[in-house]
């Protein structure tokens, strides 16, 4: 007898299920996992406060402190600042992905969707899709924070939605690194302690905040060729004008090269966690 | 492969052989067991014991490194989409999203089960309507006492009906109370024809809750039978009595040996004493101490514990390590799982 004549049988509990070809349950059970993860995070005010603070503060900081000792030529260092500021925001999120799925795992809740007749892939693309639609928030919030410490768009309105899009598809290639630091992690203080010196020498040793060619020869190297930099380059160039081409697809390179290694990977650990 | 339907004296669950290593360490060293349909099984023993392994196994969650399983007549490392279909599995670590509410815990397992929507929804109200959840259906789960997760954990394994439900070590750290409710809504499932596979460290809970219970311990069973046979192989009440000392101890013990089954415990002074028949042979213990005058510090009288048939079957206690002295990792999936062996255990390590 044939497992597809076995599932036939009239069962009890296999029998009540509605019928779907396998990508469509995929999606659907993915959408159910990215719905949890949405109503779980507006469950935790501190945790959308906390992420929303942080980076307002490095607005704050960056305008009206160090803002007038930092001079970039051709730019209002507003301006400058606030793609710098929009991409660290939604990298500094990614870690919110590890930090999810390792609470997920640490729970126990990851054994039991292991055993349920679930689409296997739904647990990672759940969460990578919610962390997509909490940056989206994440950016727009910025946006309008930017817009009132005198933030403006120079180019049109596709400049500043490609620019978004650039952000985006960046931060979603960054929640796979993360999603594996999480599942690697034996607790969510360890991926939150983990991801930071990941984090750290990406976010600042970059663009974001000043142009490299301030910085040491030896570190302009790096800050050169690293996935921020040219996240945070082409999403100013949409926004603010000038030679774009390079910039984004530089950018496109680095986020789906990033994906295209790191998600396999995940996947990978995600079937040998638990 | 003969139809799981046609064959109704067919075990529910079937498992030969079956052998998990993680490294160096052997977890399962070859188990078979037989569970037949509507009944309650307990795979009964100490953390370690390779317990949690053999139910992530037929839960289709660990692969064997070598054997059988079948769930329903369908094998679990062939068809494991098929077994998922038709199993609950509810754990120690009451996998629920704290973050969510009952209810949306339990529509989310709905969702994820494929049931249609027109079907989950009362399910959900159902359940928690059962389970007493009903009250605080709509507050997140971070609000509930153990006990309540528990069933809501115990909830969300039964939203599709599954007709073979795995239980591991359901009532771990819950007190009395709820541990006793817990028993008494898993009795009524099992009233229902569901068949269930239980892991447990408590003989009561064994006692109370299966047909049948297999000892394992270091990956391999040592022992099956009813709780009144497992009990029988260990009489029907233990006297334990503590001397002065030592010296004292190896007095009584040949005193006692006509009365029942005596062995000397970790300490050099406590004596156990298993009697097969209850008043009349604690009365004979009494009277051979008298007539020797030797004066216990300290008798007492009780029923056999899981730490009882260890130590009878296995000639060590369960936190001892014994023949198999490596710990199973599939016990303890996240830090915070210290060992939870019964309390008495502990004056054995002092």
């Amino acid at each position: 007898m044939t497992a597809a004549q076995m599932t036939a049988a009239p069962i009890p509990g296999a029998t009540a299920t509605a019928s779907r070809p396998p990508i469509g349950w995929a999606i659907h059970d993915s959408l159910a996992i990215a719905r949890r993860n949405l109503i779980s995070l507006t469950r935790q005010p501190q945790l959308i406060v906390f992420s929303t603070i942080q980076p307002v503060i490095f607005v704050l900081l960056f305008t009206y402190v160090f803002g007038g000792a930092i001079s970039v030529p051709g730019f209002d260092y507003v301006d400058y600042l606030m793609p710098g500021i929009f991409c660290q925001t939604v990298v500094f999120g990614a870690i919110n992905t590890g930090i999810g799925l390792s609470d997920d795992l640490q729970k126990g809740l990851i054994e039991r969707f292991r055993s349920l007749p679930m689409a296997r892939s739904a647990v990672l693309a759940g969460r990578t899709a919610a962390d997509l639609v909490r940056n989206v928030f994440v950016v727009l919030l910025m946006l309008a924070v930017g817009y009132a410490v005198g933030f403006r768009i120079h180019t049109n309105v596709f400049g500043l939605l490609a620019g978004i899009g650039i952000l985006l598809l960046f931060a979603f290639s960054m929640t796979w690194i993360f999603a594996i630091v999480g599942l690697k992690a034996k607790d969510p203080e360890t991926a939150q302690a983990m991801s930071f010196p990941i984090l750290a020498p990406l976010v600042f040793a970059s663009s974001a905040f000043v142009s490299t060619s301030t910085m040491p020869g030896w570190l302009q190297v790096f800050a050169n060729h690293q996935p921020v930099t040219a996240a945070v380059n082409a999403t100013r160039a949409l926004m603010l004008g000038g030679p774009t081409t390079e910039y984004v697809l530089q950018s496109l390179a680095w986020s789906i090269g990033i994906v295209v290694v790191f998600a396999p990977f995940a996947i990978r650990t995600y079937r040998r966690a638990a | 492969m003969t139809n799981p339907m046609s064959s109704g004296s067919d075990p529910v669950i079937r498992v030969e052989g079956l052998v998990k290593h993680f490294g160096d360490v052997v977890a399962l060293d070859g188990i078979d067991l037989q569970v037949e349909r509507g009944t309650v099984f307990g795979l009964l023993g100490p953390n370690g014991a390779g317990k949690t392994t053999a139910v992530r196994i037929l839960t289709t969650i660990l692969s064997a490194d070598a054997g059988h399983a079948t769930v329903l007549g369908i094998d679990v490392a062939r068809d494991p989409q098929a077994v998922r279909e038709r199993i609950g599995l509810a754990g120690q670590y009451a996998a629920v999203d704290e973050n969510l509410t009952g209810r949306e815990n339990l529509r989310l397992i709905g969702q994820l089960t494929h049931l249609p929507k027109s079907t989950y929804v009362p399910r959900a109200d159902q359940l928690l309507e059962q389970f007493g959840l009903t009250h605080a259906a709509d507050r997140p789960a971070r609000t509930y006492s153990g006990g309540m997760r528990r069933r809501l954990d115990l909830g969300a394994a039964l939203v599709h009906r599954p007709p073979v439900l795995f239980l591991d070590e359901p009532t771990t750290g819950l007190d009395p109370a709820s541990r006793n409710d817990l028993w008494v809504v898993i009795q009524e499932l099992v009233a229902d024809g569901t068949t269930v596979l239980l892991t447990t460290q408590y003989l009561e809970e064994a006692d109370r809750l299966a047909d049948l219970i297999a000892v394992i311990d270091g990956g391999k069973k040592i022992a099956q039978g009813t709780a009144p046979e497992l009990k029988a192989t260990m009489g029907a009440t233990i006297v334990e009595i503590t001397m002065a000392t030592p010296e004292a101890a190896v007095q009584a013990r040949g005193r006692l040996q006509p009365v029942g089954v005596v062995e000397a415990d970790y300490d050099g002074r406590t004596l156990r004493v298993n009697i097969g028949e209850g008043a009349r042979g604690v009365l004979d213990v009494a009277r051979v101490l008298e007539e020797a005058d030797l004066v216990p510090d300290a008798f007492t009288v009780r029923e056999p514990t899981l730490d009882d048939v260890f130590l009878q079957l296995t000639g060590h206690r369960t936190d001892e390590p014994g023949d198999h002295p490596t710990p199973d990792p599939g016990d303890h999936p996240t830090p915070d799982a210290g060992p939870d062996v019964p309390a008495t255990s502990e004056e054995g390590a002092a």
